[in-house]
């Protein structure tokens, strides 16, 4: 274990055809983590000004604020973690895709089917009622 | 089948590239759109670097872990306006404490992400310093969040007030524990590296803690968007 620094495991990562995620010769430098940073920190200066103001139609708020929130995701994914549309970067962006569909599944689907269930409940009262008899 | 199926490929294509239609190769037949008569695993390309596996194989476990906070996430949303006579969120938030949070935690995903470079360049004091600093961000963060919790426990707003307060302190507390185990992760990373150096997996392992603390901030980032801001706006 003497050498290791200078053997082959130095350019493990340099494999030609695939890219790990977080690992990409392109993006990988000090001015990709500089840019990230701040496209980030103006998304998130924007989304708590926003929510701090009235400058937006109160009921507008929350979209806007969530397509902040996916931007910056965004931006983390590419200036962050790496993940590009680079032909080396297939399979880490067929994951992300599946995940990403699957969350929207699960928060979307919640939130629709509890809407429909509070919906169709039977107001307090007369559940009150049901209890006295 | 096509005739040029059959003929070896180019050096230096990949044949298990998803949807890898290359130039390079002939034509269709064999599985899917990569045109390759040869099942995976036994072809020349051989298998990928173990740095890209173990890398690849880390991206799947954080991508269940995001769908495991999409449920909190959905159990959050649907209890919101649970509040049973309770305080609300826009009681409650404190929207300069989250910004700062925010800041910290923003601020350490860029720190960890100098550490990869400074350990790319087998820098080890530069990958010590910036894990260190990486570390004291994550550190900060959680006494604050710590606080946070204390003072709505103290208030009477403790997760057993309203189903509203339930989902908040699972959701927000289980992003928490992810972040204190991180920060047992990345203490272990730099004694791993001050004492083995940066031997092909003490690499491996800075690359996961690299996506695992990117991820902890992306789930930040919807964390306080949609419970904080949204919260104390309505």
């Amino acid at each position: 274990m003497s050498n290791v620094h200078a053997g082959s495991g130095d350019h493990e990562g340099l494999d030609r055809e695939d890219s790990a995620p977080g690992d990409s010769r392109v993006a990988k430098s000090v001015i990709a983590y500089v840019i990230g940073l701040g496209l980030a920190v103006m998304l998130t200066v924007a989304s708590f000004v926003l929510s701090g103001t009235d400058w937006l139609y109160g009921p507008s708020l929350p979209v806007a604020l969530i397509v902040l929130a996916i931007a910056q995701i965004g931006i983390h994914l590419v200036y962050f973690l790496h993940i590009t549309t680079a032909p080396d970067n297939t399979n880490n962006v067929m994951a992300l895709v599946f995940g990403v569909f699957i969350v929207f599944l699960v928060i979307g689907g919640s939130i629709w089917i509890m809407g429909h269930l509070n919906g169709n409940m039977m107001p307090a009262h007369q559940l009150g009622q049901i209890g006295g008899m | 089948m096509s005739q040029a199926a059959f003929q070896a490929p180019a050096a230096d294509a990949d044949p298990y590239k998803l949807g890898g239609s290359r130039k390079l190769r002939g034509g269709g037949g064999g599985h899917g759109r990569g045109g390759h008569p040869e099942p995976t695993g036994h072809g020349e390309g051989g298998p990928a670097s173990p740095r890209v596996i173990v890398g690849y194989g880390f991206w799947i476990f954080l991508l269940s872990d995001i769908i495991m906070f999409s449920a909190f996430f959905a159990a959050y949303a649907v209890l919101e306006r649970g509040t049973a006579g309770g305080p609300t969120g826009h009681d409650l938030f404190d929207l300069k404490r989250v910004a700062i949070e925010t800041s910290f935690l923003l601020l350490s995903s860029f720190t960890c992400g100098l550490s990869n470079v400074a350990s790319d360049a087998r820098s080890k004091w530069g990958t010590e310093l910036f894990l260190l600093l990486t570390g004291l961000l994550g550190a900060a963060f959680l006494l604050l969040e710590v606080q946070e919790f204390r003072e709505m426990i103290a208030q009477g707003a403790g997760p057993e007030r309203s189903a509203f307060l339930s989902a908040f302190f699972a959701l927000v507390g289980c992003h928490g524990l992810h972040v204190f185990a991180g920060l047992l992760w990345l203490g272990t990373m730099m004694a791993q590296v001050l004492v083995k150096g940066f031997r092909p997996h003490i690499m491996h392992r800075l690359l996961c803690f690299n996506l695992f603390w990117h991820a902890l901030d992306i789930i930040w980032v919807a964390l306080f968007t949609v419970v904080y801001l949204i919260g104390a706006g309505a």
